[in-house]
């Protein structure tokens, strides 16, 4: 381990512990709508790209990481199929109950 | 306060070439031994045409004083015409040189204590096969064999180096014609 | 070899001789020859580094801190307005811990515009975390240039070199050019202990915490308290290195010996002048004449102002009943800065000298040598009451 003598982070899963928690809103993708799940070609993945937390894979059937995911919403504002949408966590805090 | 500090002031115009003609003399003085060489153009916002001022001091030793000259023992002018829009003979250290670029004979210049050299450099100059108007090459001639402080060889060499790009033979044999050339007047 | 040159040349012949391979300035006078002969360099082949023009100097210093972020050996230079205007950037760059070289060509801020020489543009930027090294000559300006990089390497810390405006960077006097494969025995390649890449990616100074906490790793990383405290504590042992890299010089180039102050005269003399730059270099004469008059006086120059050698600074006051500080700035509202920070070195000192403060040379003001002479003779005396705020020489009101 190098010495560190400035502020210096690594990327990696978890920097501020598991944001999940400190979501409201939770991005759902209809794979329906979603250009490589319907069209089954890698294409699109501007959520991926978008993504600022990078819990996005870019792989046909986009993949959320809810342990992580903050839940800012910028994948449905982006998404140009509007595949993505926003949905309250209670109801799925309900649900899971 | 040191007295082993020669000082020499030059006059001249933006665009006519005084700090480049104190710089090689500066690099003739160290070749030929001199420790303490300054040269300081003055400081601000030169304009072409303008009078401008050049300060160079030799000595044997290190010159830790870097400051404009007050009392020069020497004063050379690169332009005639500049000693009667500026003053600059007043300050010249009683017995010190004046050195000037002139059409005029030596006698034209007389001043309590001052001994006088004259050449008409910028006519040797377009003898020497320079574009009418260069003068800071012939100008070191008048100053060599006015001062006798740097051997005129040394000066020569010296201008060749700095010209080198640049008409390297004219410019040395304009200083060569000038130092033959040049009047001292007596006192 | 040695070469007759102007200060600007001397320092560009030094920035080249140190194989910098990234340079990016804006041009303000007096700096301007400096730039401009970095960029022929580059033009030529002689220096083989990315020369980036740009539209500012917060850019410029910008350029250098991503440069240096990358590994590269970075440098920038400018002067007054120019430094200030990069201010924000000077202080990233210390807190980034990036090891740049920037020449400080020592100018008066406006306003009023003014373009001549006085301290108070790095005088004003002592506090952000740069090492700051004066230079009274040309050979002390390039011999400055190639130690920086040495020092700003090894402590990770940047440093400027600061030299007058003008007085030394338009001036023309001989100085010595270090044989280049001398210099590369003395500055190897520069190698960091990170450097940005793609392979090893990082988020360098992003927003750190008051307190410290865990990274991914689950190490402890520092906070914001903690990394601060590291460039104080390193600066403080900067002292230590500034040491071993003059003696190291001094084996290589025959050139040092006196790191931190240099003194003339000052070892076994009552009265000394203090200053920085080029100006203790003219007080040297001053002194020799006071000498013959049968005064006890001494002048010496201060090198390294940040981090300041109060121990070195002591001791070169051995035999002063007062010390006379010469300054080109001020901290308005209170007296010089110099003044202040040799008072607080000499406070622990059981038998303190008398400390007394001239301001001169403000925005170029000539500075008399009669002004000199008569202003140090007049200090030589003990006069307790002559001592509070500075006086200022050579104003006309």
């Amino acid at each position: 381990m190098k010495r560190r003598i400035t502020s210096h982070g690594e990327p990696g899963p978890g920097d501020a512990g598991k944001t999940g928690s400190w979501r409201v809103l939770r991005p759902i993708i209809d794979y329906n709508k979603c250009a490589p799940a319907k069209k089954n070609k890698k294409l699109c993945f501007l959520c991926w790209l978008y993504c600022p937390d990078g819990v996005i894979t870019k792989t046909i059937e986009p993949a959320i990481d809810y342990e992580y995911c903050k839940g800012c919403g910028i994948c449905a504002e982006e998404c140009p199929s509007k595949a993505i949408e926003m949905i309250e966590e209670s109801v799925f805090f309900n649900k899971e109950k | 306060m040191r007295k082993d500090i020669i000082e020499i002031r030059w006059h001249g115009r933006g665009g006519q070439g005084a700090v480049t003609a104190a710089k090689i003399v500066a690099n003739a003085a160290f070749n030929v031994g001199y420790r303490g060489v300054l040269m300081m153009p003055t400081f601000g916002t030169e304009r072409r045409g303008a009078p401008v001022v050049t300060f160079l001091k030799l000595s044997k030793e290190k010159i830790y004083d870097i400051s404009p000259i007050e009392k020069p023992d020497m004063v050379v002018v690169l332009d005639h015409l500049i000693i009667e829009e500026v003053s600059i003979i007043d300050d010249i250290k009683p017995g010190g040189f004046l050195i000037v670029n002139t059409p005029k004979p030596v006698e034209a210049y007389k001043y309590n204590g001052l001994k006088v050299a004259v050449a008409d450099v910028t006519k040797i100059a377009c003898e020497a096969g320079l574009q009418n108007g260069i003068v800071n090459s012939g100008i070191i001639g008048a100053f060599a064999k006015a001062s006798g402080l740097v051997d005129i060889e040394a000066l020569v060499e010296a201008i060749k180096y700095e010209f080198k790009e640049r008409k390297p033979i004219e410019n040395a044999l304009a200083a060569s014609l000038t130092y033959d050339k040049t009047v001292i007047g007596d006192k | 070899m040695h070469i007759i040159e102007s200060g600007n040349v001397a320092a560009a012949i030094g920035v080249k001789l140190s194989r910098t391979q990234v340079i990016a300035a804006y041009p303000i006078t007096p700096q301007t020859p400096l730039t401009e002969k970095l960029s022929e360099f580059v033009e030529l082949g002689e220096l083989d580094a990315q020369y980036i023009p740009v539209e500012s100097e917060h850019s410029a210093l910008a350029v250098c801190i991503a440069a240096s972020s990358t590994g590269a050996r970075a440098f920038t230079g400018t002067s007054a307005n120019g430094l200030l205007y990069m201010s924000e950037q000077i202080h990233w760059a210390a807190g980034a811990r990036l090891p740049i070289v920037m020449c400080v060509v020592n100018r008066g801020i406006g306003a009023p515009w003014t373009v001549w020489n006085d301290h108070q543009d790095s005088i004003s930027q002592r506090d952000n975390g740069w090492i700051q090294i004066y230079a009274n000559d040309h050979q002390q300006i390039i011999d400055s240039v190639i130690k920086a990089f040495f020092l700003a390497e090894k402590v990770s810390i940047p440093v400027m070199v600061c030299y007058d405006g003008y007085i030394l960077s338009h001036t023309y006097m001989p100085f010595e050019i270090p044989d280049q494969s001398k210099v590369d025995e003395f500055l190897p390649k520069f190698s960091p202990n990170y450097a940005l890449h793609p392979d090893e990616p990082a988020n360098l100074n992003s927003v750190t915490f008051p307190d410290v906490r865990n990274d991914i790793r689950g190490n402890l990383a520092p906070g914001y308290m903690e990394i601060r405290h590291m460039l104080h504590r390193d600066m403080r042992e900067a002292i230590g290195e500034i040491d071993e890299i003059d003696k190291r010089y001094l084996k290589i180039f025959g050139r040092g010996g006196t790191p931190f102050v240099e003194g003339y005269k000052n070892e076994d003399a009552a009265f000394i002048a203090v200053c920085l730059g080029s100006l203790s270099y003219r007080l040297r004469d001053v002194v020799d004449t006071l000498r013959q008059e049968g005064i006890n006086v001494g002048v010496v120059s201060i090198h390294v102002y940040r981090p300041f050698p109060e121990k070195e600074v002591v001791c070169a006051f051995k035999k002063a009943k007062k010390v006379i500080v010469f300054e080109k700035a001020l901290s308005y509202g209170n007296e010089g800065a110099l003044y202040a920070d040799i008072k607080s070195a000499l406070y622990s000192c059981e038998e303190r000298p008398l400390v007394q403060n001239y301001i001169l040379g403000i925005g170029g003001r000539e500075i008399k040598t009669d002004d000199l002479y008569n202003t140090l003779k007049d200090s030589c005396t003990i006069h307790k009451s002559s001592i509070c705020q500075p006086k200022w020489i050579g104003l006309k009101m």
